[in-house]
């Protein structure tokens, strides 16, 4: 709520307040939640403070399909928090929520549930210079001003310490189904679903995730019985360590590598064996990128050695 | 084209006045003409006046040459010459924007997209179509409807609004409660930026390394650059579909019914409210059917698969008639189903029979606020001496109370500001937000200090500023002009008397 003469992200929480103190002014500084998503190869000079988003779970309303959470809350607390409700947000199991947010990378039902970056209708951060800043807004449509929260996902931490999100959420729905299927073409399966919440090929099988009326999923899983061997509730292939994002309609390509690798149909996430050689982005995108850096960070003391756009 | 024939052409355009033939052609208008075509770029007073306007209620636009692109290269000479002419531009889809995005300050070119409406490729293994800015929304649809797709975002103005002003909007509509707005389908876009440079945000992947720039670009309010490319999201035709209208004796019983539902766990297609004023006007106006006698009623559509459309459908009738339901009627087909769509979406052309003018507003409160917020809208209409009508996205909080007022009344319209400003207010007062799918524009840039603080918007400059550091795009828009002081120079910077 509103206090008189004050605009409505201001409400001064002391324990925000607390940390962007703590993140200061001038010095290089880096942020840690669980490190179970640090970035590979990112070493921090000694002189780098690294502090630590506040945690707990401010407010979750159900109805309103929304939960406020500071960032240093666990994503799995936050996820049996949401389920006691019968709700659920499409971060991806493990780390902090605050971690979730940084790197962006979305859960591997990504079709059913939606992605992070969508989820997060607004961000409270900690901007280089020490000051809460607060962008989107607390309802779940807002078109209200730049869209700082879809900036702020996915950056790494280099344009500010996310502190706090409120995100979307949605109901868990009443039936969830996985099943594989031996030898059927991904597309063909995928094609022939109406949304499913997760489509996995490796190649031979193909893994779904059917969501929804029990009614519904049965059909989906008999529509699925006429394009080869099902088996209903398998557990999910193992992935391969070397995660990417390829077009979704280049998944086929995998196959002409001779390499393992775990694909998400549709969305064009893969998992593979052998690691993909780094393609830069363009020159272009990098310029844009350095600008957006240096308003943000100035002096480039937030998570010193990041820099998202190589 | 050389300057002599373009010219003659000047010549020819009516209502700009020439003394003399060796009266000088503006060199600019010069460059853009031979960079385009003389015929796209319109000089003349007819022009400028249209161009002047959005569909808001704002006046004061002053629109300098009006250009028409057909490609990316016409694109980027537009904002090479600006630039070398220190001219500030605007970007413009098809004009419908209600708050005042696309109104030229300052004698800008103006740049419409409207001739770059290319549907340029489908792939329907990485469901996503490429398009330029300039395709219609509804055409869109219409063509992917066959493959077994459509484009999800429908805004009221489908028929006639464009991507390219979806994108600059982050537009919404009533089946963005299940799909998600315009930022959710946009997995690419083609930009130019103000120096000429062209960049592409987004892409193909989900997962596009660095920046989310696309994210941050949509919902920019044509202030970041010019969009000349668009890939949106291909949706699934839904296999089943079922429309409902229930009627309610009071307007808090459709609201709290809407509130009821979502914490029930279901999320519908489409949770529409209009009240009995609205509900009167557009029964008058298309005949589908709607109860004259309601206070409320509530359009509910459930989509996707049958045997959750089915169960769903029982159980919004039932929290329906807990919660006070005087009716509940189900669309028995397709022809019913689109009749009360069609009263839905052209409720804002039926009011034409009640009062000249309107002024529709658009801010967004918590669901569960809805009914408090909606009675004090009554009151703030009533005090100000306002009719006010309801109709609105009521599923995801999205207020649109519908102003009337006749122009020709001395008074009216300032009567009608002072209740919108009330109506921002008592918005945010509940939690909620300035607007939920029409955009800041010059409507609600006074109220931007009362959402965000000096910090936040002062970051939202900022990320304007790495897109365009002279402020040459759509100055004078969305952020405060405390906070944007290099809008102020760039508006003086024209010279006056240009477009005398």
């Amino acid at each position: 709520m509103t206090e008189a003469g004050q605009h409505v992200l201001a409400n001064h929480d002391p324990v925000l307040d607390d940390f962007a103190s703590e993140v200061g002014v001038e010095d290089p500084v880096a942020i840690a939640g669980s490190r179970s998503r640090w970035p590979s190869g990112w070493q921090l000079d000694a002189d780098v403070r690294v502090v630590s988003a506040p945690s707990g779970i401010v407010i979750h309303q159900p109805e309103e399909m929304l939960v406020t959470v500071r960032a240093g809350t666990s994503v799995d607390e936050l996820t049996a928090a949401l389920a006691e409700a019968g709700q659920r947000c499409p971060l991806p199991p493990g780390g902090t929520v605050g971690g979730a947010i940084a790197v962006g990378h979305n859960c591997i039902q990504r079709l059913g549930r939606g992605s992070v970056r969508d989820s997060v209708m607004q961000v409270r951060y900690v901007s280089a210079d020490g000051r809460l800043v607060a962008g989107g807004g607390p309802v779940v449509k807002n078109v209200s001003g730049f869209n700082l929260p879809k900036l702020l996902t996915g950056s790494l931490g280099t344009l500010g310490f996310v502190c706090e999100v409120i995100l979307r959420t949605n109901p868990i729905p009443v039936r969830s189904v996985v099943a594989s299927v031996a030898d059927a073409d991904p597309f063909v399966v995928f094609d022939l679903l109406y949304r499913p919440s997760m489509v996995l090929w490796d190649g031979v099988t193909t893994w779904v995730e059917l969501e929804g009326h029990p009614d519904d999923v049965d059909s989906q899983l008999g529509l699925l019985k006429g394009l080869g061997q099902v088996t209903a509730d398998v557990d999910l292939p193992e992935l391969e360590p070397n995660r990417h994002s390829i077009a979704p309609g280049d998944v086929k390509s995998l196959l002409g590598a001779g390499a393992r690798f775990v694909a998400s149909i549709g969305v064009g996430t893969v998992w593979t064996e052998t690691a993909r050689p780094h393609t830069p982005l363009d020159t272009q995108v990098i310029e844009l990128s350095r600008r957006v850096k240096d308003e943000f960070d100035p002096t480039g003391r937030l998570n010193p050695g990041l820099k998202p756009w190589t | 084209m050389k300057p002599r024939s373009l010219r003659n052409l000047w010549r020819n355009r009516a209502g700009v006045a020439r003394s003399g033939n060796d009266d000088p052609v503006d060199p600019m208008v010069a460059q853009l003409a031979d960079a385009l075509a003389p015929e796209r770029v319109r000089v003349d007073s007819v022009a400028r006046a249209l161009y002047a306007h959005d569909a808001s209620v704002f006046g004061g636009g002053a629109s300098g040459p009006v250009c028409f692109p057909t490609s990316l290269e016409e694109v980027q000479a537009i904002m090479r010459i600006a630039m070398s002419h220190g001219r500030s531009i605007v970007p413009r889809g098809a004009g419908t924007g209600l708050a005042g995005g696309a109104i030229p300050l300052g004698e800008p070119i103006v740049v419409s997209m409207a001739k770059m409406d290319r549907i340029i490729d489908i792939d329907p293994a990485g469901r996503v179509v490429w398009v330029e800015p300039g395709v219609v929304n509804l055409d869109l649809s219409r063509h992917l409807r066959p493959l077994g797709f459509h484009y999800a975002p429908d805004p009221s103005s489908q028929q006639v609004c464009t991507i390219g002003g979806n994108v600059a909007n982050n537009s919404g509509g009533p089946h963005c409660l299940a799909y998600g707005v315009t930022d959710v389908h946009v997995v690419a876009v083609e930009v130019v930026l103000v120096d000429g440079t062209v960049v592409m945000l987004g892409g193909s992947c989900d997962e596009v390394d660095g920046y989310d720039l696309r994210g941050a670009f949509v919902g920019s309010e044509g202030m970041l650059g010019i969009a000349t490319k668009v890939a949106v999201r291909l949706t699934q035709n839904p296999p089943a579909v079922k429309t409902l209208l229930l009627s309610f004796g009071t307007v808090a019983d459709a609201a709290n019914s809407v509130s009821a539902i979502i914490a029930a766990g279901m999320v519908p297609a489409a949770l529409e409210v209009m009240d009995q004023k609205i509900t009167v006007a557009v029964e008058n106006f298309v005949n589908a059917g709607y109860p004259r006698d309601a206070a409320a009623v509530l359009l509910v559509e459930l989509e996707g698969m049958p045997g959750s459309v089915e169960a769903d459908a029982a159980r919004v009738a039932d929290i329906g008639r807990d919660h006070g339901a005087t009716g509940v009627r189900v669309a028995a087909d397709d022809a019913e189903r689109e009749a009360l769509w069609k009263g839905r979406k052209t409720a804002f052309g039926a009011i034409a029979q009640i009062a000249p003018d309107y002024y529709l507003h658009d801010t967004v409160v918590p669901r569960g606020r809805l009914a408090d917020v909606l009675a004090e809208i009554y009151a703030i209409a009533d005090r100000h001496d306002v009719v006010v009508m309801n109709v609105f996205h009521a599923g995801d909080g999205n207020l649109h109370p519908l102003l009337l007022f006749d122009g020709r009344e001395p008074g009216a319209i300032d009567r009608v500001h002072a209740a919108g400003a009330e109506i921002v207010r008592a918005s945010l007062a509940a939690g909620g937000v300035l607007s939920g799918e029409h955009g800041i524009g010059i409507e609600k840039q006074m109220h931007m200090g009362a959402m965000f603080g000096p910090d936040d918007l002062d970051h939202q400059e900022r990320l304007r500023r790495a897109f365009d550091p002279y402020c040459r795009v759509n100055p004078g828009k969305v952020i405060p002009a405390g906070h944007s002081c290099a809008d102020i120079q760039s508006l003086r910077s024209v010279p006056t008397g240009v477009w005398g």
